[in-house]
């Protein structure tokens, strides 16, 4: 027997009550409902699953995953944040450093830095760096393809050419302040093939304010950069954000007609809830709630994905009763914020492939184990 | 990553299939397809050192089994639990990480029919394939978005 599809509707909507959340978790297990064979099969899933994309730039991807549990959302989103390896100034050499910023804080500034270079060198030539054992050369396991080599040299001056009573240190000095595109890539062996012209590693904002000079102060120091993941330290992460919500669903259950229509588009954000004239025929219709309310306005559901589900509408009493707010289950609206070194879209197709060789990788360690 | 060692065997052995491999340096495709192919067999190298990640816990019996994944948190537990919780002939899934500073995520099956091992495996499989769904219907729906928003990349 088919559950129908008000009941299909119900198992998949989240409650949003004025005071508490209802029907939270997920109940499309086998055994769940008596007679109905919730067994998982990949063509079920296959005819079941979708995806529709909002936004695609670089830095910026946002789109839905639909008919997906958030166990499998969540481990992709997971993925994302911290699995994916990107490329970091690890090591920092400080040869003299006489600024005011310490050199532990002027280290940790400079591995928070994004970079970005050649894609094809990035994610293809460069490997994994494995950290020398102790008493071993500290570079015994540097080579081309594995660390990459930057400099930042800079010395504060006074500016012959400022006026003598200049006040702003940034006129009556040269380089009182270090950003980001003083930093030098100096491309080792085979970089020179990957990262050169436009394919340079540099940062992927040249603004960053590293430290702040005054004259005869001076930055004199190298760094290498390796491969990371964000388990490891969040300055790996590729993204700057990568999060979902799930959609929200406003029902009017009952009419909202006239001025409450008015309030009640206004606790929502814009584009949320729109106007519409009662027609002629509705407010014929007994029993409909719109009789003898012709041509005065209704609240209507226009884009509820606009949503932020504040539950402001569950607060006034003269909509107690008519309207009902929830969050579609199984529709996932991802947005991801890459930090440059790939594509945001990029980023979640790595997700999916990372996810897939880490179960591929465990079942031969299962068969492993039986054996 | 079976699929990928083939097809660049195959690009060693012809070079006119080289063409219709996606993404690769263009350059010097005998030098590259040759260092990828040692880099290739040392990963797999590497891959045979691999230590034992998975174990079953003591205790267990063929139909109800503990495993104990190392390296492995919420990511991985969650999702399998999933999946290994919709298969019918399991009667009880569930995965833990007994201590946060400890780098182990332990999976408890429970069946009614056929063993917890081969539920184990059956849900590993089960999760490959809805990445490669997953993975399939993204690419074509942003290959699809990104022709209509005149997006070239």
């Amino acid at each position: 027997m088919a559950p129908s599809a008000e009941e299909l509707l119900r198992r998949n909507t989240v409650g949003i009550n004025k005071e508490t959340v209802s029907n939270v978790a997920s109940t499309d297990f086998p055994g769940h409902f008596p007679g109905e064979d919730h067994a998982f099969s990949i063509e079920r899933f296959r005819s079941a699953f979708s995806v529709q994309f909002h936004r695609n730039e670089l830095n910026d991807a946002s789109f839905s995953l639909i008919g997906i549990d958030a166990s499998l959302a969540n481990a992709f989103r997971r993925i994302l944040i911290a699995e994916i390896p990107t490329l970091a100034i690890e090591d920092v050499y400080i040869e003299n450093n006489t600024s005011v910023i310490q050199d532990e804080v002027l280290a940790h500034r400079l591995g928070l830095i994004p970079f970005n270079g050649g894609r094809d060198g990035i994610h293809n030539f460069l490997k994994w760096y494995k950290k020398p054992e102790a008493g071993e050369d500290p570079y015994a396991n540097s080579f081309d393809w594995n660390t990459v080599r930057l400099e930042l040299n800079v010395t504060c001056t006074v500016n012959p050419d400022a006026a003598p009573n200049e006040n702003d240190p940034l006129k009556a000095y040269n380089h009182a302040h270090v950003y980001a595109k003083d930093i030098v890539f100096v491309p080792t062996g085979r970089q020179v093939e990957y990262f050169s012209g436009d394919n340079a590693i540099v940062p992927v904002n040249p603004d960053i304010l590293i430290a702040k000079l005054r004259p005869k102060q001076t930055i004199n120091l190298a760094m290498h950069m390796h491969k990371g993941i964000g388990a490891d330290h969040s300055k790996f992460s590729p993204v700057a954000t990568a999060s979902y919500r799930l959609l929200p669903l406003i029902h009017i259950t009952k009419p909202i007609i006239g001025p409450d229509a008015e309030k009640f588009q206004r606790c929502f954000p814009q584009g949320v809830i729109g106007l519409e004239k009662v027609t002629r025929e509705e407010a014929s219709k007994s029993g409909s709630g719109y009789e003898g309310h012709a041509g005065e306005f209704k609240a209507v559901v226009k884009d509820s994905m606009k949503d932020t589900v504040s539950r402001e509408a569950l607060r006034h009493p003269e909509f107690e009763g008519k309207v009902k707010l929830g969050r579609r289950r199984d529709h996932f609206i991802f947005s991801i914020e890459s930090t440059g070194q790939w594509d945001s879209d990029e980023l979640f197709l790595e997700a999916v492939k990372h996810l897939k060789l880490k179960c591929k990788k465990l079942e031969q360690q299962v068969i492993n184990m039986v054996q | 990553m079976p699929g990928r060692t083939k097809a660049q065997a195959d690009a060693s052995s012809q070079d006119a299939d080289m063409q219709d491999v996606p993404p690769s340096g263009q350059d010097e495709i005998n030098q590259d397809a040759e260092m990828r192919e040692n880099a290739e067999a040392e990963e797999e190298e590497e891959e045979e050192v691999e230590p034992q990640r998975v174990r079953i816990l003591p205790g267990s019996t063929d139909t109800a089994a503990s495993f104990e994944f190392t390296d492995e948190g919420h990511t991985l537990g969650n999702a399998l639990r999933y999946v290994i919780m919709k298969n019918p002939d399991v009667e009880f899934c569930a995965y833990s990480i007994p201590h946060p500073s400890e780098p182990k995520m332990n999976i408890r099956i429970q069946t009614y029919d056929g063993t917890a091992v081969n539920a184990l495996k059956k849900g590993l499989s089960d999760l490959q394939d809805v990445c490669d769904v997953v993975a399939e219907e993204f690419w074509t729906k942003r290959q699809q978005f990104n022709s209509e928003q005149g997006i070239d990349r």
